[in-house]
């Protein structure tokens, strides 16, 4: 038993994280600027974040995964790191020859003071950054927020710095995603095709990281959000933002720069959110809900109520991340599932709590921010055993050793394929989320079942 | 015609091409896509495989999230060293310090777990913001009667390999607390094995067998009470050089034990490891026993060495490792499979590493400090490669031009060190290259082709 250290017994803590339900801004950030087209993602600050951002999400994606890094030295952490940044976009430049440069700060640079702005602007007037090609900045200090907020900060720094309004309004919705799987955004843009409406999705990581094996490496595949997709996100005439946490910024500032109104969603995830993200593109677009999509959400309803006495009171633990955690509970109390306990280690707000309860009731136990962590949840499941764990990679140890069948979902997810390549969002999504939570229910009743009441037929 | 940046040039070089040496040792470029990291990656992959101690991290969360059980070192016992802490510092102590935090944080957790020893790790911003990490570790250790070390390794203070000096202080700073337990008189400590995949006990299990006693491992399966008493063995063993031999150094100065650098990768290398302790020991039993039990286990996996032979036999390597010193190891282990080494390069290498990777590799290799994907995906493509041998971030890399893998970081999930492990190495690279999977690739037809031209070419000649 690897957690055998984890007392039953809760204790306040005050200073202390164990085993973190979160990790920095940055890897965020470094995520989301790969959901613009030939991009290079650049982390402003020692080696080690950008290295260790990269392996976390080679590991997660099984894809290579290109940024730089400005390999801050003590030099640099004591005169700036201006010279650093100037030299490196400049390097960049000359020989990966992206389109654009997404350059995110890092506690280090931070904590020294490096003013990106200005620095940008340095290199622009030094000539060290090519015409038409871009260099946007996000701020995302490790001691802030979580990686959701990074994904946030670099999202609205694509507003800032690329969408423009040229006066003209077009006919397209702009869809913000969250922080999802490339094979979620490619859910909501085919729910968007299949309505027969012109979207611009970003940022969009589908077929960034999730791409084929073509048998050439790529610094830069297919997919991703171009610079002109973006900058025409400006003349949109609505914006659909999914999962507050993650695309709430971005949605609001082209509000205000561009006058683009919006409406903030949950994400997609279970019926009752798809339903909201279809109607919410159904009305900014006037077109009325294709057959085809009618029918995916009746298969839906079809599963849930095939299979409804399964799901009854059974009870469900979730780790994870704010936006995932709001859509997914209202899914399980849909199902008529206990939703128990509720823990994010991002620092989400009262805001999150409220959406929790509204859903769920007095019933769970939600928890957020520092010292909502993997420790904390674990002792909550040691207290009330549930039926079913959600939450990352992280979660298998507490679900091995407490012999709980574990849902995995969000982000980092190290030991399994699929979440590239199946979405849990949309109708489809909802009918994957379905089958595994069926699959887990199910091999466990079967596994534990008396002979005698060992069933064929379920 | 590979593009590399006029800075990088010196860094790589072809042998039989180039005379002079390589350039190395150096900071990357700022801008490149460096598959370097810090110093604090340097010092938690030295430490981390001390199981019964707590590793405290420092500094905001995400350096604490990384290196959380990423490291498949094993432990025969406790497992605290598998769980992660950290003080997940926030804006409100990069302004006011950490101290205090340090502090509670510490106390707690050792009042809760009863660790042997607790080291904590300086990261980033903790250098920035000033606080006493001496001071509240020197608090601690006092309060709660055990050593609480302090570990420099803030990330922008150098290389990954100013990170292993800084995890070599720490240890040290556990060394000779114990003079009294009783020791056998053939003791050595093996330094710079971390027991990934079970590596050490394989290297223990050679020891025993030669009647040799170990009385410590820095750092695999390690504890700290093995490290308190490792002053009064009578060798160091240094393997993985590159993090360990500035530990070696220091206790030949303030001890007086000799030291020898060995490889466990590979036949002749462990076979030459065995010897050169055996031999320091010069006793006539030891020495009989090692021949025996080289002899037993180079005849046991030889004809099944050879068997992977037989396929694998032409086809080309690339390497890019870490530390230099197992990239040797790697050029000599591939030739008993008839594979030829045709890129070879190192996050950390120094200049007389690569004057002996110079040495050993074929005409026409590729020597290379500090490479980026770019341009190692280039440099496979220009040398044909069949085979890659990295870490995580190459895995994708190799796999996506159609090129088979082996991980021998930290990565590997079984042991490829001592004779089992070249068996273990010569089936993980067999499964590898000799996979189907390749047939599926675009670029295997490409290559296929290109080899059938080259062939009509010669026969044509």
């Amino acid at each position: 038993m690897l957690l055998r250290h984890t007392p039953e017994e809760m204790a306040d803590r005050s200073a202390l994280t164990v085993n973190p339900a979160k990790t920095c801004q940055p890897v965020g950030a470094m995520y989301a600027a790969l959901g613009i087209h030939k991009c290079l993602p650049h982390s402003h600050g020692s080696q080690g974040c950008c290295a260790y951002h990269r392996s976390a999400l080679t590991r997660h994606y099984k894809e290579p995964v290109m940024a730089t890094t400005s390999s801050f030295t003590e030099g640099a952490s004591v005169f700036g790191g201006q010279a650093n940044l100037v030299e490196a976009i400049n390097n960049i430049f000359t020989i990966y020859t992206p389109d654009v440069v997404a350059v995110h700060t890092t506690c280090l640079s931070e904590v020294i003071g490096d003013d990106l702005t200005q620095i940008i602007n340095k290199a622009q007037t030094d000539g060290k950054i090519p015409k038409g090609k871009r260099v946007i900045h996000a701020n995302t200090p490790s001691f802030k927020g979580s990686h959701v907020t990074g994904f946030s900060s670099m999202t609205q720094s694509m507003v800032h710095y690329l969408s423009e309004c040229t006066g003209k309004r077009i006919k397209q919705i702009n869809i913000i995603p969250g922080f999802v799987e490339p094979s979620d955004m490619s859910e909501m843009k085919r729910i968007a095709e299949e309505m027969g409406i012109k979207y611009i999705m970003f940022p969009d990581t589908s077929g960034v990281v999730n791409g084929p094996l073509d048998g050439k490496f790529h610094m830069y595949p297919n997919g991703g959000a171009t610079v002109e997709q973006i900058a025409s996100a400006g003349d949109s005439m609505f914006t659909v933002a999914a999962g507050r946490t993650a695309s709430q910024a971005a949605a609001k500032l082209l509000d205000t720069k561009c006058k683009v109104p919006f409406e903030m969603l949950d994400l997609p995830i279970g019926l009752r959110a798809t339903d909201a993200f279809i109607d919410s593109l159904r009305k900014a677009a006037g077109v009325s809900v294709p057959e085809s999509l009618m029918v995916e959400r009746g298969q839906v309803v079809d599963v849930m109520t095939d299979m409804h006495q399964y799901f009854y009171r059974k009870k469900a633990a979730l780790v994870g991340d704010p936006d995932h955690l709001v859509a997914l509970t209202q899914f399980l109390t849909d199902l008529d599932m206990d939703v128990c306990f509720v823990v994010t280690g991002t620092p989400a707000g009262p805001k999150f709590e409220r959406s929790i309860r509204k859903l769920a009731g007095d019933r769970p136990i939600v928890k957020y921010g520092p010292t909502a962590d993997m420790f904390f949840f674990h002792q909550l499941v040691k207290n009330e055993r549930p039926d079913l764990i959600f939450g990352n990679t992280y979660a298998k140890y507490i679900a091995r050793d407490e012999d709980i069948p574990h849902i995995r979902m969000g982000f980092p997810i190290y030991d399994r394929v699929g979440h590239q390549y199946f979405p849990i969002t949309g109708y489809r999504g909802a009918l994957r989320l379905l089958e595994r939570m069926l699959n887990a229910l199910l091999d466990r009743q079967d596994r534990d079942a008396p002979e005698e009441s060992f069933e064929l037929v379920m | 015609m590979i593009e590399i940046l006029d800075e990088r040039k010196k860094q790589v070089l072809e042998t039989g091409k180039e005379s002079g040496g390589i350039a190395c040792e150096k900071a990357s470029l700022a801008g490149s896509v460096s598959q370097r990291a810090c110093v604090f990656c340097g010092s938690r992959v030295v430490l981390y495989p001390i199981a019964d101690a707590l590793h405290l991290i420092h500094g905001p969360v995400g350096c604490a999230v990384y290196t959380w059980d990423i490291r498949g070192a094993l432990s025969s016992g406790p497992e605290l060293h598998r769980l992660s802490f950290t003080t997940d510092l926030r804006e409100e102590e990069v302004i006011y310090g950490g101290e205090k935090k340090l502090y509670a944080s510490l106390t707690e957790l050792i009042e809760t777990y009863r660790p042997k020893a607790a080291f904590v790790y300086a990261t980033c911003i903790v250098g920035l913001i000033g606080d006493d990490v001496q001071a509240v570790c020197s608090r601690v250790a006092k309060e709660q009667s055990i050593p609480v070390i302090p570990v420099h390794s803030e990330g922008f203070k150098g290389t990954k390999k100013d990170g292993y000096k800084a995890a070599c202080e720490a240890l040290f700073r556990l060394i000779g607390k114990d003079d009294a337990s009783p020791l056998p008189e053939l003791g050595i400590n093996i330094l710079g094995d971390f027991n990934l995949a079970g590596e050490t006990w394989i290297i223990k299990e050679y020891y025993r067998q030669m009647g040799i006693d170990v009385v410590s491992c820095m750092t695999g399966d390690g504890r700290v009470a093995q490290i308190g008493r490792s002053h009064r063995a009578a060798l160091n063993v240094v393997q993985c050089s590159g993090s360990m031999t500035y530990l070696a150094k220091t206790m030949e100065d303030t001890y007086a034990i000799p030291f020898k650098r060995v490889s466990y990768f590979g036949i002749e290398d462990t076979a030459d490891a065995l010897y050169t302790v055996a031999r320091h020991f010069n006793d006539p039993d030891v020495l009989r026993r090692t021949e025996e039990l080289v002899r037993d286990e180079v005849n046991r996996i030889y004809p099944a060495v050879e068997r992977f032979r037989q396929d694998l036999e032409g086809k080309r390597a690339a390497i890019y490792v870490g530390g230099s010193f197992k990239a040797f190891s790697l050029v000599k282990a591939l030739r008993h499979l008839g594979i030829r080494t045709v890129v070879v390069g190192s996050q950390t290498g120094n200049r007389e590493d690569y004057d002996y990777l110079k040495e050993i590799c074929d005409e026409g290799t590729i020597i290379v400090d500090d490479a980026n994907p770019l341009e190692l995906s280039k440099f496979m493509i220009e040398k044909q490669a069949d085979l890659l041998i990295g870490g995580v971030k190459e895995r994708p890399i190799a796999y996506k031009m159609g090129v088979a893998f082996c991980d021998h970081n930290h990565e590997r999930k079984v042991a490829l060190a001592g004779f089992a492990g070249m068996l273990n190495f010569c089936r993980e690279v067999h499964a590898s290259i000799m996979s189907p999977v390749w047939r599926f690739s675009p670029a295997y037809h490409k290559r296929k082709k290109e080899a059938d031209h080259e062939r009509g070419e010669s026969i044509a000649v």
